[in-house]
């Protein structure tokens, strides 16, 4: 199959054996790059606290051991709770993020009124300011609205600055489902708001699937500097930030700050693993025209 | 159908949900930011209107270093990222066997949550026992431990190849979607008409990229202006806050000293920066893309 393949690969194609060498040379210096700090991560949670502190460094563990991931356990009692949380407030997040952006997107690729592109454009830059640069004003909201140490103080602006980007992404999708079954729906006297439940939904869940994934990596990805700055309960805390504490003390146990990295990553990979496709789909949706 | 005024008024009503929420967390206090940037906000009751007496106190003191040292931190970054993107992208674009596996290795930097990524990197940059030291002690490259973070100088240039690397696979897929939109039949024509390799990367390649590229690295502009995480989690803006960038410095001082007003008044300096960066943005969108511009 590999074989032939490659003789019906076009000339044009073709590397010479230099050619080839230098582009896996140059693929591997990137996913090197790339992949490193797993790597060594993975080495370092795979190696005994005793060898771990050890010079001259040795890049390959000497007993590996997956001990570290057994003892995570008893060093950080609250690694269920944080991994829980995480997925709580990403899961929120994105439940949020989808409520208020599917009928926005709809109103934003079927319909034509004053004041459209201002509203893209509004979004847009909504994306440009990250949270942080909001953090004071953002504080003191929290705290007149009583939400400091609560899940809501991670979710309400996690999701504010999700919205944007999702609607880019659904719009970029409704924008391809064709005008025919609207028009046929209103022909048949049905209201706006039954061909928005009964023709449009339907039509668009492929989309809303590839946005919710695309919202909840991103509210998985990005959960640190509110959970830091609003929640200072352990119990509310996700992952990144449970894990920050444990990183800020004195003696670290690095094999164990690792494993317990590990286990906290593992959704994200399999997500790339099964969804890798439709990943790179969604980025380039909004990105590039088509 | 979708013209009428019941149409205009059903697409507001599907709108207003989103428009309303965002005006509420993200308009609403970025007008605040500027209110309190010219009031002595801090943790006690009351709060005075001081006027401009922020922005002077901020700029007496050493905050014009800071803005440098965000451009220079900003400028090397996006540099370094852009680099790296576009000839990552080329290397993924050729048709070599494996390919798509390659392509999925280089998203988890991209994918993985932030702060954990950012934690194996503080590991990477311990003198005694991370893997960059242990690594150019035993090639000899150097004599004893280097603490990364431990020196101005390295942590500069350690957070940032950590934001190289955690942008460097969104700058990549970019740059080979872009890649893969250019017609074909003028690599075969170029093909045809015997131009190598090389060339047909500097004639076609590279012309039909710049305006992604362009637009690409202002919009890494911006993001990487607006970096937080990463010094925050391996330096905390120090060593002696030589990696204290505008906003690290604003956080120090709007949330870590509680002073509301003067953390604002720097908050406002990078809004204000962020948009010149906007506009130069939407000027690059509706040059090279005036559809999308609209």
């Amino acid at each position: 199959m590999r074989k032939s393949r490659r003789t019906d690969r076009p000339m044009i194609d073709r590397y010479r054996w230099y050619e080839l060498l230098g582009i896996y040379a140059g693929i591997f210096c990137l996913l090197f790059f790339c992949l490193a700090p797993f790597i060594e991560g993975f080495n370092v949670s795979l190696k005994p606290l005793s060898l771990l502190f050890s010079s001259p460094y040795r890049f390959w563990p000497e007993s590996p051991s997956f001990e570290a991931y057994r003892t995570m356990w008893v060093s950080v009692p609250a690694f269920g709770r944080y991994v829980v949380n995480s997925l709580f407030v990403a899961g929120v997040v994105t439940g949020l993020v989808i409520l208020l952006v599917v009928p926005a997107a709809y109103a934003l690729s079927r319909f034509r009124f004053p004041g459209q592109s201002a509203v893209l454009g509004a979004f847009l830059t909504v994306n440009m300011v990250s949270g942080a640069v909001l953090l004071i004003p953002l504080f003191r909201l929290m705290r007149s609205l009583g939400l400091l140490n609560t899940y809501f103080a991670m979710i309400v602006p996690g999701a504010a600055f999700l919205i944007p980007t999702a609607i880019w992404l659904l719009r970029a999708y409704m924008l391809r489902i064709p005008r025919e079954l609207e028009e046929a729906a209103w022909a048949d006297g049905a209201s706006r708001f039954y061909i928005f439940r009964r023709v449009i939904l339907p039509l668009a869940t492929p989309g809303i699937i590839v946005t919710a994934i695309a919202t909840f990596l991103g509210a998985y990805a990005q959960q640190f500097v509110y959970a830091v700055t609003f929640n200072s309960k352990t119990e509310y805390m996700p992952l990144p930030v449970g894990l920050f504490a444990f990183f800020g003390r004195q003696e670290v146990s690095w094999n164990e700050l690792m494993a317990a990295s590990f286990v906290g990553i593992a959704p994200a990979f399999v997500v790339i693993l099964i969804l890798q496709r439709y990943l790179v789909a969604g980025l380039t949706a909004g990105a590039v025209k088509e | 159908m979708n013209h009428s005024p019941s149409a205009r008024a059903f697409a507001y009503l599907l709108l207003a949900p989103a428009v309303l929420y965002v005006l509420f967390i993200v308009a609403y206090p970025l007008v605040d930011t500027v209110i309190l940037s010219f009031t002595d906000a801090a943790l006690k009751p009351e709060t005075n209107w001081v006027g401009w007496k922020n922005y002077q106190k901020i700029f007496k003191a050493n905050f014009d270093d800071v803005i440098l040292r965000t451009f220079i931190w900003t400028f090397c970054s996006v540099a370094l990222k852009m680099t790296i993107g576009v000839l990552g992208a080329v290397l993924l674009n050729a048709a070599v066997p494996g390919q798509t596996l390659f392509r999925i290795l280089i998203m988890p930097p991209w994918i993985i949550p932030m702060a954990i990524g950012i934690f194996m990197w503080g590991w990477m940059y311990n003198g005694q026992f991370g893997m960059i030291s242990g690594l150019l002690q035993n090639f000899g490259l150097s004599d004893g431990p280097i603490a990364f973070l431990g020196y101005g100088k390295t942590a500069f240039w350690a957070t940032i190849v950590t934001d190289v690397w955690i942008g460097v696979p969104f700058v990549t897929l970019y740059m080979l979607a872009t890649i893969q939109t250019i017609p074909r039949d003028l690599y075969e024509a170029a093909w045809t008409d015997g131009a190598g390799r090389f060339y047909r990367f500097r004639r076609i390649t590279l012309p039909m990229i710049v305006p992604s590229l362009l637009t690409m690295s202002m919009l890494s502009l911006i993001f990487t202006f607006n970096s937080f995480d990463i010094i925050w989690i391996l330096t905390r803006g120090g060593p002696s806050g030589q990696t204290t960038t505008m906003i690290i410095d604003t956080y120090k001082s709007g949330i870590g000293s509680y002073k509301y007003g003067e953390g604002s008044a720097r908050a406002v300096m990078i809004c204000l920066f962020l948009s010149v960066f906007c506009l130069l943005y939407y000027r690059l969108i509706s040059r090279f893309n005036p559809t999308e511009a609209r």
